[in-house]
């Protein structure tokens, strides 16, 4: 018991070392090593692996799967954007508004997760999916139809349905600063995203993360994953943690958001449409459900590696299908497994202490 | 009269997503599965009259009989490889691999055919003029409705008489039962498979010549609300997927005319949300009990 | 564990076919780009080479990027850019003067971030100026790069206000949305009065709502009846049965189109098909629908738009560039062709003016080429005469054609 705990806690170490390492080796390289576009790619991939490990929250540790997290990404970026731009004068100081900005970001887009959760946690599987699926598409159009902008007199909000307004329609004074122009996104924004900031934001959310599957809360939320029917017998709240574990999933995706929104200039609603919410979910599958450390690992990879081989970018989301149907099916079919399984037998020997933990968590049901 | 330009054109726009609906019914119903890359499917049927009118130059006729051909037997090939191996595992697992599958068709197709939309020549054309020229109803609306409720009654024949059908319902109802019978549970689910993606490339044909072009990304739009309309009409349920399909056209078609088109799709999606949870087995569907 | 094991195998197959597909893909020469725009036509492949060619040659060339979606749904747009640019190019490098070029496309699937990526590439690469970016909303996002880097930009075609606003280093070979829409009221105004206008646009799209603004502004001063407006976007892009209905209903005679060339091409044939024939007037997005694989060019007939640029102008310089267009690339070049070629003509001038040499930096480059572009004046394939003004935006005059019998004609 005790040595399995330990084994736990080193484990649980893991992730911690391999990001700040990778952080300290990127940082050195940084001065003169990395060209502008490998440079460029730092706070994205950050903000990837944020919503990975936070779609992992989701899919591996609830066990429910959302094919619409890029909606909290897209409410944390849009609030993100709003807030940074408004606070512009206010908080000159760039690190602190990232992280003022971050935080209402993150707390929007959990309030999303937790109005959407209320229909969304009642329904099971399949219907479950979809459901998210069309939330996230939902999201998206409503924002497409937001006009915002900022004067002394504070924030103009228009709800622009017919489509036919426009920032005319906001009625600002003379100085007033259009922050979202409806289906064209925010344009104009300052960019004050940093890779220290997506660095910390990685470590924040490991320490969130791993505390949350290891406290009370968490082993009951992987009860309800493994028999719902068992941990209601039991007299957990159903309801009540699933609903834990998908706003804070939410609120996570939306920090994410938050980082990648103000790393770009100009940012449209539909850039985080069921596209990217698919993309994610290929990282933390190819990661291995449930486990962080793969996650963070598979995100780097599958992001960063395209960019750089950019004509392989044809191919990349049919490699990406193709691999996604054999790991389902390979770590599913029972006799695929047997069969890879006796392939591996002189090495599962070898590595036959550790990891055993992971590999619970790594359980899909 | 726009009123029943627009009433008709939803109708037109809901028999599609009607016999898109049928093949998710099917399926669903039986296989108990969510066969994402189904509005992919069609997509395939798209392409594959597409090439056979413009490039080969055959006469529509075949052209529609080459598309059903090619995806019944892709139907069979996508159940055979990706879904059969999966049959004993988590629903999370087979959607995962269903959206591989839809993601391996699109991108295969643009890899073929370019991302490049296409102008798709449009199988049958021409115009109703009734009320004096007030009302024009294009005639490829009429044939698709008409198709549409031709396949719908064959469906519900061959399912409710048929032997095939016979085993179709047993399959649904009780799978390990079935086999024990002497039901051949995988041949039916094949079965099922064939037959959807069958009606999957008449709906490709009728959705690209209604709305003439023709891209990777075709599919997926219509099929997840097609799947909606399956749910709105109770899955499972052939005459359930019809009226769903219909409803839902009209509904996204109205939507357009005297909302916001801008909203539409957030419309339809928004339809599904609250039906699931106030009918979570849609209008026609049944209730099943969950087995401890 | 043994999942994991399995997840790690599959991972480490994953990573090593992406190396041996990139391998194959680059063994037959650095032919990144020709591999990943081998979809859109022959002539990309030949771009490459020749870019290649004219590097091993040319000792002390500018380099010059060139960004635009050389695949994806915009593709005809941005490899009409890197060739029209490739042209210009070529031909200024084959006056032998002091003054040599070298180029470089990359491709942004008309995507800001993926734009942003390629920018950032082109400046590891040592790009001097950029001839770029091709759309709207990839270019507002690498202007405001180009500016923060003090890069000298110049668009061929990226026509919205918020590419140039703000920014001294950017400049514009099109006109200005603002400018596209204004002048299309005018026309209509002026040589088709009387009609009952409905538009319909696309309002994601900074280019489109750019247009559409001006267009009603103007309109409405001009005293043109506008009936009905209608909007789509990308989602919603695929069905107009309910517009039409609209703009029928509401009695439009004339349907103004400032979109780009997909959809109205499906708008064409439901209006079609619906038994609905309003005059059609499109905007330079339009170029491009005559060219679509399985259109029925006869549904386009009649349709008139507002282009800088019409392949079947008589001038001598036209021809030429056209006829090299056709040889290298097999294709008729578009106005996007013209404006790329016009855009490398432009650095060619303010090279000229301002005596820059290869060995100056990007920043030294860009400071020395801005007071300089406000001086210049260039006489190019869409207008003799352009000069531009401190905002960037370029002063030239529209040209409006007409699509008759599957080719555009002066009307």
């Amino acid at each position: 018991m005790l040595t399995n705990k330990n084994s736990l806690r080193r484990k649980g170490a893991m992730p911690y070392i391999v990001v700040v390492a990778a952080f300290i080796v990127l940082s050195i390289l940084s001065n003169g090593v990395l060209g502008r576009a490998h440079m460029a790619l730092l706070v994205p991939t950050c903000c990837y692996i944020v919503a990975a490990l936070a779609l992992n929250l989701c899919v591996g540790v609830l066990g429910e799967l959302s094919l619409g997290h890029a909606g909290f990404m897209s409410v944390g970026a849009f609030v993100g954007v709003i807030t940074s731009e408004s606070l512009s004068a206010s908080i000159p100081n760039t690190g602190v508004r990232l992280f003022v900005a971050i935080i209402i970001g993150a707390l929007f887009a959990a309030l999303a997760g937790f109005l959407i959760g209320i229909p969304v946690l009642r329904l099971r599987g399949d219907y479950l999916a979809i459901v998210t699926l069309a939330f996230g598409e939902i999201i998206k159009d409503l924002i497409t139809c937001l006009i915002v902008g900022v004067d002394e007199n504070g924030l103009h909000i228009v709800f622009n349905a017919t489509g036919t307004m426009g920032v005319e329609d906001l009625h600002m004074t003379e100085g007033g600063k259009t922050i979202i122009q409806g289906a064209q996104g925010a344009v104009g924004t300052q960019t004050i995203s940093t890779f220290l900031a997506g660095f910390i934001m990685i470590i924040v959310v490991l320490f969130i993360i791993q505390n949350f599957i290891n406290s009370r809360t968490g082993r009951a939320v992987m009860a309800i994953r493994d028999d719902r029917i068992a941990a209601e017998a039991s007299g957990l709240n159903i309801t009540k943690y699933k609903m834990i574990a998908f706003v804070l999933s939410a609120g996570i995706a939306g920090a994410a958001g938050v980082l990648y929104g103000l790393n770009y200039s100009s940012i449209v609603a539909s850039k985080f449409n069921f596209n990217t919410s698919i993309l994610i979910l290929v990282f933390v599958v190819l990661g291995g459900l449930g486990n962080i450390l793969g996650t963070i690992i598979a995100t780097t990879i599958l992001y960063v590696l395209p960019e750089m081989l950019r004509a392989f970018s044809d191919y990349r989301m049919l490699v990406y299908a193709i691999v996604l149907i054999v790991v389902m099916i390979a770590t599913n079919n029972k006799k695929v497994r047997q069969f890879i399984g006796g392939l591996l037998v002189r090495k599962k020997k070898k590595n036959a202490e550790g990891g055993d933990a992971y590999w619970l968590i790594s359980r899909i049901k | 009269m726009e009123f029943l330009s627009y009433l008709i054109s939803g109708l037109s726009l809901g028999s599609v997503y009607a016999l898109i609906a049928l093949g998710y019914t099917m399926v669903y119903g039986i296989a108990k599965m969510l066969n994402f890359a189904h509005g992919d499917v069609i997509m395939i049927g798209g392409y594959v009259s597409f090439i056979a009118m413009n490039s080969a130059g055959l006469p529509a006729g075949v052209a529609i009989l080459l598309a059903v051909l090619v995806c019944t037997v892709l139907g069979v090939l996508i159940e055979g490889l990706a879904y059969k191996p999966l049959r004993e595992a988590t629903s999370l697992a087979v959607l995962i691999t269903a959206i591989g599958v839809s993601y391996f068709l699109q991108n295969a197709a643009q890899l073929i055919w370019g991302a490049n939309p296409v102008s798709y020549t449009p199988v049958i054309t021409g115009t109703v003029s009734l009320a004096g020229g007030k009302l024009n109803i294009s005639i490829v609306s009429i044939v698709t409705i008409i198709a549409c409720i031709v396949i719908m009654i064959c469906l519900q024949l061959f399912i409710s008489k048929g032997k095939i059908g016979k085993a179709m319902r047993a399959c649904s109802e009780d799978k390990g039962a079935a086999q024990l019978m002497g039901i051949n549970v995988n041949r039916t689910i094949s079965i099922t498979f064939a037959i959807g993606s069958a009606l999957a490339a008449i709906a490709g044909v009728l959705l690209c010549s209604a709305y003439p072009t023709l891209m990777p990304t075709t599919g997926s739009m219509p099929g997840i609300k097609a799947f909606t309309a399956a749910v709105f009409g109770g899955i499972g349920s052939v005459p359930g997927a019809f009226i769903g399909g219909l409803l839902l056209g009209i509904i996204e078609s109205l939507t357009k005319a005297y909302i916001s088109t801008q909203l539409a799709n957030s419309i339809v999606f928004a339809v599904l949300i609250i039906v699931l949870l106030f009918r979570p087995v849609g209008i026609l569907g049944k209730k099943i009990s969950e087995k401890v | 564990m043994k999942k994991k094991l399995l997840s790690i195998l599959l991972a480490s197959a994953v990573a090593a076919t992406t190396f041996v597909g990139c391998g194959s893909q680059t063994s037959g020469g650095t032919k990144e780009e020709g591999g990943s725009t081998a979809q859109t036509s022959e002539g990309d492949s030949e771009t490459t080479e020749g870019t290649e060619g004219d590097s091993a040659s040319a000792e002390g060339a500018f380099k010059i990027g060139a960004i635009g979606p050389l695949t994806g749904e915009a593709a005809i747009y941005g490899t009409a850019v890197v060739n029209g640019a490739q042209i210009a190019v070529d031909e200024i490098n084959a006056l032998g003067g002091d003054i040599q070029f070298e180029l470089k496309g990359e491709d942004d699937v008309n995507d800001a971030e993926t734009s942003v990526n390629a920018y950032n590439n082109l400046l590891d690469w040592g790009m001097q100026f950029l001839v770029g970016t091709t759309t709207s909303t990839p270019c507002v996002a690498v202007a405001a790069e180009a500016y923060a880097d003090r890069v000298f930009m110049i668009t061929p075609s990226g026509s919205s206000v918020a590419v140039v606003e703000g920014k001294d280093n950017v400049f514009q070979v099109c006109f200005t949305d603002p400018n596209q829409g204004k002048a299309s009221a005018d026309y209509i105004a002026e040589n088709i009065p009387g009609e009952k206008i409905a538009v319909i646009y696309k309002n994601d799209d900074v280019y489109s709502q750019g247009i559409r603004d001006v267009f009603k502004e103007e309109a409405d001063a001009k005293g043109l009846e506008v009936v009905y407006e209608g909007t789509f976007t990308t989602d919603t892009a695929t069905d107009f049965s309910v517009q039409l209905t609209a703009a029928q209903a509401a009695g439009a005679t004339l349907i103004f189109l400032p979109i780009y060339y997909q959809p109205a091409s499906i708008i064409l044939s439901q209006a079609d098909s619906m038994g609905y024939e309003p005059t059609w007037f499109g905007v330079d997005g339009m170029d491009g629908i005559l060219t679509m694989p399985g259109f029925d060019t006869s549904l386009a007939e009649g349709v008139m738009l507002l282009t800088p640029f019409s392949a079947d102008a008589e001038d001598e310089r036209t021809q030429n560039f056209v006829a090299t267009y056709k040889e290298q690339y097999g294709d008729t070049p578009n106005q996007f062709a013209a404006d790329a070629y016009d855009a490398v003509y432009t650095i060619y001038e303010s090279i000229k003016a301002s005596g820059v040499t290869p060995d100056m930096s990007t920043e030294e480059i860009c400071e020395a080429t801005i007071p300089v572009m406000t001086q210049i004046t260039v006489d190019g394939l869409t207008s003799e005469g352009m000069t531009w003004d401190a905002s960037g935006e370029v002063s030239k005059s529209p040209r409006a054609v007409v699509i008759k019998d599957g080719v555009y004609v002066t009307p």
